[in-house]
């Protein structure tokens, strides 16, 4: 377990960190944000790096801002960030704070970024859940120039985006959420810590008792977390009650085309599509994030 | 937490406490401080001049024919000193197993690095040695072994048996015991309950994984090996005998270590590889294990079938149990032999009386790594089968668990019960036991009628909670001999030498309170030294719950001589009858006179040069042997309440008991933190770990990402009740052993609780219960009692 031989390039600005990724990822050059997916790859060697640049010294890339009616996440900033509720305005902030309680341990928390996460595309990667669900705006920058992706066009496959191997994500935008939004997540995985077997995050804009508009997200079911707007169409316009909810999970579990790995059945994660996603929703009645688990 | 100390013996009220009453007390761990200061030296820390580091190349592939290893790119490569295949290990022997009476192994070891064939994913094809660990494993990446699949991999014990080599099958033997007509007591049973179980391959994970330092010194013709520690002795002298060296030329030392729960510290290729190239290279070589490795190439345990049949009257009496077990060996014998195999079918009937027995234990290879034991071997296995089975006789008769568990135990008045079989070539004479009595204490311990209240009240409200429990027999103070030397130094402290080692159990101080309470000193003047060879000459090492039995009495009669020898050369001191000196914290005091004298200053008087000495043996010290033909049988009970969420499968552990009779609990706050410990494996074992493969015998659980060891999250509260009602008569002391008891009945009771809280008895029928097996398994009983066979 220790990793082939690379180079160790630590940029001071943007700048160059891009040029010097556009002058080195034919050869296998590769970014480093927390280190905490692609440390052990490396030392595993399933991932080889010639270079490694590290974004570490770059100033400015470590906390989130508000502006406008986007919250923008630098990609530096750490999942921690968002142990406290109060990073970003409510209701997001608690959304996200409900949710990073679930990415890893604590001591990865400390280390691991939004960007990493966004860029390592793991099937069961929270920010990429959330970043689908609220159709979120990815920035990449290279040595031509700024880009931006829509959440929806961001993944391309298994642990697979649309980014270049030259470019590099520098921030993601997230609407900020209306005052009379509900959410609710719910992940489900066999240990404390774990990457989720499936997970569920529902963000709705109530009028009253009534549905107004829907977003639900689903991770860890498919090979990236998206939007099912199947489940969405199914409450819309009505209460948020258990025959909705109820025929939500269903339509979600017909249209998903769940992974099939040698642990885990397809069949397994249609049935678990419609449990997180009820208890995803009944954690939004409830107004409160579902009692975690195995948080 | 319970109260930590346990009824004194028996004492003179008129007499103030010895101050020496070690024994029964919680005292602080003497190891501990190296321990937690980060003092320590694994063998990870130990580096020497000139060292070389070795990495391990390993077969990609289950099974196939090596027509090609090429190693020419390697070679090439800045920092690399040799790269050796098996033509390079000349005759050297393959790793040889523990010789006992089971016949038909030889020709199943394994060589240091594969010859002609490899036979799992992860065996050593070919070694790198290296300036360092980098350029080694930058170096084994280039190493190509071109290997033709000829065969599919076999993978399951209870397939069609192939060739392990040509004309040799891959089912070496089958090994039976039993007594009693079975067969005339199926036929008059009133009921028949058969059960078809599993139970996944596992293993011990210790938190450091395994290494080896070796060093020879070319001038003066010696080996040192720091690292395989367990059986110090017995590796060394197999060393001795694979590289033509006298056993005085091998020395082997064991550092600090993180775990070895039986499978650490046996020899296993990269030991013998070490040394060899230590010896060849003439250079100290270095390998340390890495994790990846570890879960491929480190001893793997557990896998078994069982295919069980009781035959009970209406009563729910037993008459007969038969039954037929398949073992997955993995690819090749290990150091151990068949013994899993052998303790499965030898020590199944646990606490049970059953008249007529008939087993069959079929001990296959397979295209896996290889098996040995893990803590608490094949008891893990046998408590969950039978366990299951007296659950499911139970829900056929109509009996109540518990009431039908009484009318089957053996009686405290039938003990010394003798089962007729031998384990481990060891007759099988249950020593002591109140298994009615432990019973009743635990049912009062864990409140189990308001447990099985507040289930059935939780379950009413909707969730699924169940209670349940197992009830095991362990075996522990397996002999033949220990030895130990106890020696006064001139300063007072208490050098206590043996052969066993320590893998972080405690060992140093329970020792250290056997000998100072015989001895009448205080423990912490005791220095225990274990697990090097080169300070004793006969050990066996640490495993299967021994050394507070064997050192312990063995360091209990040294003890006791040294303490004759203290009273004489202080009566001579101090001019008094030797029956008037008594001996307390360090002190030799004159009853009558009230003069006293320390032990240094009494170990002084027997200096060889002291004038005092007169014609005394010289020191104050002495040599004691403990032989032992029987083991010992602790007892115990868990009880576990758990959660499931019936749709995701998903299994939680809310609360657990375990109550446990040790006979004589030398240090109780240790025993209970052996107990907590291994009930965190047997979780795992129950709920989480597995080491699986795929249909080409690809290894799916390499990682801690695949292969889930639980966390402290997964760990739910746990009450430990110990008990001493059954001392063991086969030592002075009553001890048994308790390093298995947190994981032996775990597998079972979990189980049980899980039929509980599904109510749907005889629903788990393999372990580990996951997720995705559980809804499964639900699924298809519901589709079977549909159909009205469950
Ligand atoms: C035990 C364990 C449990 C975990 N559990 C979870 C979990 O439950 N949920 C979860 O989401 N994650 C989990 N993770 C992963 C963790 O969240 C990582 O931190 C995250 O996936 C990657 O972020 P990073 O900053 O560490 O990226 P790195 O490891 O530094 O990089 C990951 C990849 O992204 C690329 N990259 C990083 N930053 C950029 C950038 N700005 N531009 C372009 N490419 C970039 C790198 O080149 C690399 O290929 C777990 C990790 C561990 C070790």
């Amino acid at each position: 377990m220790k990793p082939a031989p690379f180079t160790y390039y630590r940029p001071t600005s943007l700048g160059d960190a891009a040029q010097r990724l556009r002058d080195g990822a034919d050869e296998g050059a590769l970014v480093i944000a927390g280190g905490q997916s692609l440390v052990p790859m490396m030392a595993l060697r399933v991932a080889y790096a010639t270079e490694l640049i590290d974004l570490n010294a770059l100033d400015g890339l470590g906390t989130p801002r508000v502006e406008g009616d986007s919250f923008v996440i630098p990609t530096l900033t750490r999942h921690a960030t968002f142990h406290d509720t109060e990073a970003a305005p409510a209701p997001l902030g608690a959304l996200l704070h409900g949710v990073a309680e679930h990415i890893a341990h604590y001591p990865i928390r400390q280390r691991g970024t939004f960007g990493g996460s966004l860029s390592h595309a793991d099937p069961s990667s929270e920010w990429c859940l959330v970043t689908a669900t609220l159709d979120g705006t990815i920035h990449l920058l290279s040595a031509d120039g700024p880009r931006t992706v829509e959440a929806a066009d961001w993944s391309d496959g298994p642990m697979s985006t649309t980014r270049e191997p030259d470019e590099i994500l520098t921030e993601v935008h997230l609407p900020l959420l209306p005052g009379n939004t509900l959410w609710g997540f719910y992940e489900f995985n066999r240990r404390a810590g774990d990457f989720a077997l499936g997970m569920a995050l529902c963000v709705l804009e109530m009028d009253g008792d009534s549905v107004v508009a829907a977003r639900i997200g689903l991770g860890g079911i498919e090979d990236h977390p998206r939007r099912i707007p199947e489940a969405e169409d199914a409450l819309v316009g009505q209460p948020l009650d258990a025959a909705s909810i109820g025929a939500a999970a269903s339509a979600a579990m017909q249209a998903v085309d769940p992974m099939e790995d040698t642990t885990t059945s397809a069949g397994y994660r249609r049935d678990l599509t419609g449990t997180v996603i009820t208890r995803a929703l009944e954690a939004a009645r409830n107004r409160a994030p579902a009692p975690a688990e195995t948080a | 937490m319970q109260d930590q100390t346990t009824p004194p013996l028996p004492q003179d009220h008129n007499k103030p406490p010895r101050k020496s009453a070690y024994i029964g007390r919680a005292v602080t761990r003497l190891e501990d401080r190296p321990l937690v200061s980060g003092t320590g030296r694994f063998v990870g820390d130990m580096d020497m001049p000139h060292q070389l580091w070795a990495r391990v190349v390993r077969s990609a592939h289950a099974t196939g024919r090596i027509t090609g290893i090429d190693i020419s790119e390697a070679l090439e490569m800045p920092g690399v000193v040799a790269v050796w295949t098996s033509k390079d290990l000349g005759d050297l022997p393959d790793i040889p197993f523990r010789a006992t009476r089971i016949e038909g192994l030889g020709p199943y070891t394994q060589p240091c690095l594969a010859k002609g064939r490899v036979r799992y994913v992860g065996e050593p094809v070919a070694i790198v040695f290296a300036e360092d660990p980098y350029l080694a494993e930058d170096a084994a990446e280039t190493v190509f072994a071109d290997i033709d699949e000829d065969v599919d991999p076999i993978l399951d014990a209870r397939a069609e048996p192939g060739e392990f080599a040509p004309g040799i099958s891959t089912a070496p033997l089958t090994l039976t015991k039993g007594y009693g007509d079975t067969e005339a007591a199926f036929a008059e049973a009133a009921h028949v309950v058969e059960l078809d179980l599993a139970i996944g391959r596992h293993s011990g994970i210790p938190m450091e994984t395994r290494g080896a330092l070796a060093a020879w010194d070319k001038g003066r013709e010696r080996l040192d090996l720091w690292g395989a520690t367990k059986r110090p002795h017995w590796n060394r002298d197999r060393l001795a005998e694979m590289f033509g060296l006298s056993p005085s030329q091998v020395a082997l030392h064991e550092p600090h270590v993180g775990g070895g729960f039986g499978i650490r510290g046996e020899l296993y290729p990269e030991d013998i590889l070490v040394c060899l190239a230590a010896m060849r290279l003439e250079r100290p070589v270095k390998w340390i294990e890495d994790r990846r490795e570890h879960m491929m190439a480190a001893n793997q345990s557990r896998e078994q079938q069982h295919l069980i049949r009781a035959a009970v009257d209406a009563e729910g009496r037993l008459l007969a149990i038969d039954e037929t077990l398949h073992h997955d060996q993995g690819a090749y014998v290990r150091t151990h032999g068949a013994r899993v195999a052998d303790m499965s079918i030898g020590l199944l009937l646990g606490p049970y009386r059953v008249p007529a027995y008939a087993a069959r234990a079929h001990y296959r290879l397979t295209a896996k790594t290889p098996a040995a034991t893990y803590r608490a071997p094949s008891r893990f296995e046998s408590t969950f089968v039978r366990e299951r089975l007296i659950d499911a006789i139970a829900a056929r008769t109509g009996i109540d668990a518990l009431e039908l568990r009484r009318r089957n135990f053996i009686a405290s008045d039938e003990m010394p019960f003798d089962r007729q079989m031998t384990a481990l070539e060891s007759d099988v004479i249950l020593d002591s036991g109140d298994y009615v009595g432990l019973l009743g204490k635990a049912e009062a311990f864990c409140g189990l009628d308001a447990l099985r209240t507040e289930a059935a009240g939780r379950r009413a409200r909707g969730e699924c909670v169940g209670v349940g429990l197992a009830y095991f027999v362990e075996k522990s103070g397996l002999g033949p001999s220990e030895l130990v030397r106890l020696t006064v130094q001139p300063d007072g402290s208490i050098e206590i030498v043996t052969g066993a080692a320590s893998l972080g159990q405690g060992m140093e101080t329970a020792v250290a309170q056997i000998a100072a309470d015989t001895l009448g000193a205080d423990y912490r003047a005791c220095r225990v030294i274990h697990g090097d060879t080169d300070r004793i000459a006969h050990g066996w090492g640490a495993h299967a719950s021994r050394v507070t039995v064997m050192t312990g009495e063995a360091t209990r009669r040294a003890a006791e001589t040294v303490r004759e020898k203290a009273r004489e050369m202080a009566a001579a001191l101090l001019d008094c009858a030797p029956e008037g000196i008594e001996i307390d914290g360090g002190v030799a005091t004159c009853r009558t006179s009230g003069a006293s004298l320390t032990l240094a200053e009494i170990a002084a008087a027997l200096d060889p040069v002291s004038p005092r000495r007169g014609d005394r043996e010289p020191g104050l010290a002495a040599e004691a042997w403990y032989h032992n033909k029987h083991m010992n049988y602790p007892y115990g009970a868990h009880i576990a309440l758990v959660v499931v969420d019936a749709e995701t499968g998903r299994t939680k552990l809310d609360r657990y008991w375990i109550s446990y009779d040790v006979g004589r609990a030398v240090n109780p706050a240790m025993i209970e933190g052996q107990i907590v410990g291994g009930l965190a494996q047997g979780l795992g074992g129950a709920l989480l770990e597995e080491f699986r493969f795929d249909d080409q015998g690809q290894p799916l659980s390499v990682t801690f990402a695949d292969y889930l060891m639980p966390t402290s999250a997964e760990m739910p509260d746990c009450q430990v009740q110990i008990l001493q009602d059954a001392p063991s008569p086969l030592n002075p002391l009553g001890v048994k052993g308790s390093g298995e008891a947190g994981v032996t009945g775990s597998g079972a009771a979990i189980a049980s609780a899980i039929d509980d809280a599904l109510q749907r008895p005889g629903l788990v029928t393999r372990l580990p219960v996951t997720p995705q097996y559980l809804k499964a398994r639900i699924a298809e009983y519901d589709a079977a009692r549909a159909e009205g066979s469950e």
